[in-house]
């Protein structure tokens, strides 16, 4: 049971679980990873080894992979008891940033279509102040 | 005898019911504070990111991206903004383990990395708007100028608070109320290079593609 000299302690040092040798370790495996995936994704743009329509699609995956890289070795995002509720929050936060991203792309690449379609005199028309 | 019994019935660990734990440690819920704070940050900052992916292509006959950006700065930019994330890391180590010697020279390698950066782009912004593709020459530029100059606004207003926090340890030693501080602080430069990698993937690697 956690009692109230516990509790205080643990406020003082936050983050006190887990070894300095095993942490650190974390942090060079961390900082290596992301070196490993910065390299290839600047690998990626520049060659033309790469077929040219695969290219944006890599480049997400590894941008994806690196920002997990950092959430877990950096910011120690765990599954852990008291991480719940951080986790439920970066839930709701990754979906409102793929909904604002995704959603002005579509809605924005949808209007330009149909800008582009409309008659002349239609689009001087609104064009007119 | 029964006492013998008892004794090693109350040293069986059992999990507490949530409801019968208390409240939670402050600096947790100072952490998850600082996490909704920094989560709404990186929903604002999905709002630039889309204008910037809507506005991409519409250069009103000036220059594209591929024409003012230069790959070997951003990778400089990167590892710069790679190793600070690091070295932040090892401050968040030194002040758990109340040493003040690792914390001053992870401060330092942070704050040098972190003027690097913004020595780099600030060059870049300058060189760009002397060329003529200033935010003012197209919707594309506008954009870009927008969403990174954010990033390098935050990047300035951490390097600021760091400075102060240098201050608070050197006067206040290493308090609760300081070392709750230095972990906010260690979530937000971690924060801001989660969405560095979103910057150069999407803004500057886009570019090249």
């Amino acid at each position: 049971m956690k009692t109230d000299m516990q509790a205080s302690r643990d406020d003082e040092r936050p983050g006190a679980a887990g070894e300095l040798r095993t942490r650190l370790l974390k942090y060079a495996g961390g900082l290596l990873l992301s070196i490993l995936l910065t390299g290839v994704s600047f690998w990626v743009s520049a060659t033309g080894t790469v077929w040219p329509g695969g290219v944006p699609v890599l480049l997400a995956a590894l941008a994806i992979a690196q920002m997990g890289v950092h959430l877990l070795m950096f910011l120690h995002v765990s599954s852990g008891p008291e991480n719940t509720n951080n986790i439920m929050s970066l839930a709701f936060g990754v979906f409102v940033v793929a909904l604002v991203i995704f959603g002005s792309m579509i809605i924005m690449h949808s209007l330009d279509t149909r800008m582009n379609d409309m008659p002349v005199d239609v689009h001087r028309m609104m064009m007119a102040p | 005898m029964s006492a013998m019994l008892d004794e090693p019935m109350q040293t069986v660990e059992r999990p507490i019911p949530r409801s019968q734990r208390g409240p939670a440690p402050t600096h947790v819920t100072t952490s998850y504070g600082m996490w909704l704070f920094l989560l709404s940050d990186i929903v604002m900052f999905a709002a630039f990111f889309a204008a910037f992916v809507v506005l991409r292509d519409h250069t009103a006959g000036g220059p594209a991206g591929r024409d003012v950006f230069h790959r070997h700065t951003v990778l400089i930019e990167t590892a710069c903004l790679l190793f600070s994330s690091f070295s932040c890391a090892l401050l968040g180590a030194g002040v758990e383990y109340r040493n003040k010697r690792v914390t001053y020279a992870a401060v330092a390698v942070t704050l040098l990395l972190g003027a690097a950066f913004m020595v780099l782009e600030l060059s870049e912004f300058a060189q760009m708007i002397a060329d003529g593709a200033g935010p003012g020459r197209s919707a594309f530029l506008s954009a870009f100028f927008a969403l990174v100059g954010l990033h390098g606004l935050h990047v300035a207003c951490g390097m600021l608070w760091l400075i102060v926090m240098l201050a608070q340890v050197a006067t206040l030693g290493f308090s609760p109320k300081v070392v709750r501080r230095l972990l906010c602080f260690n979530l937000f430069w971690h924060a801001l290079d989660i969405v560095w990698v979103g910057v150069f993937t999407v803004v500057y690697l886009g570019a090249f593609t």
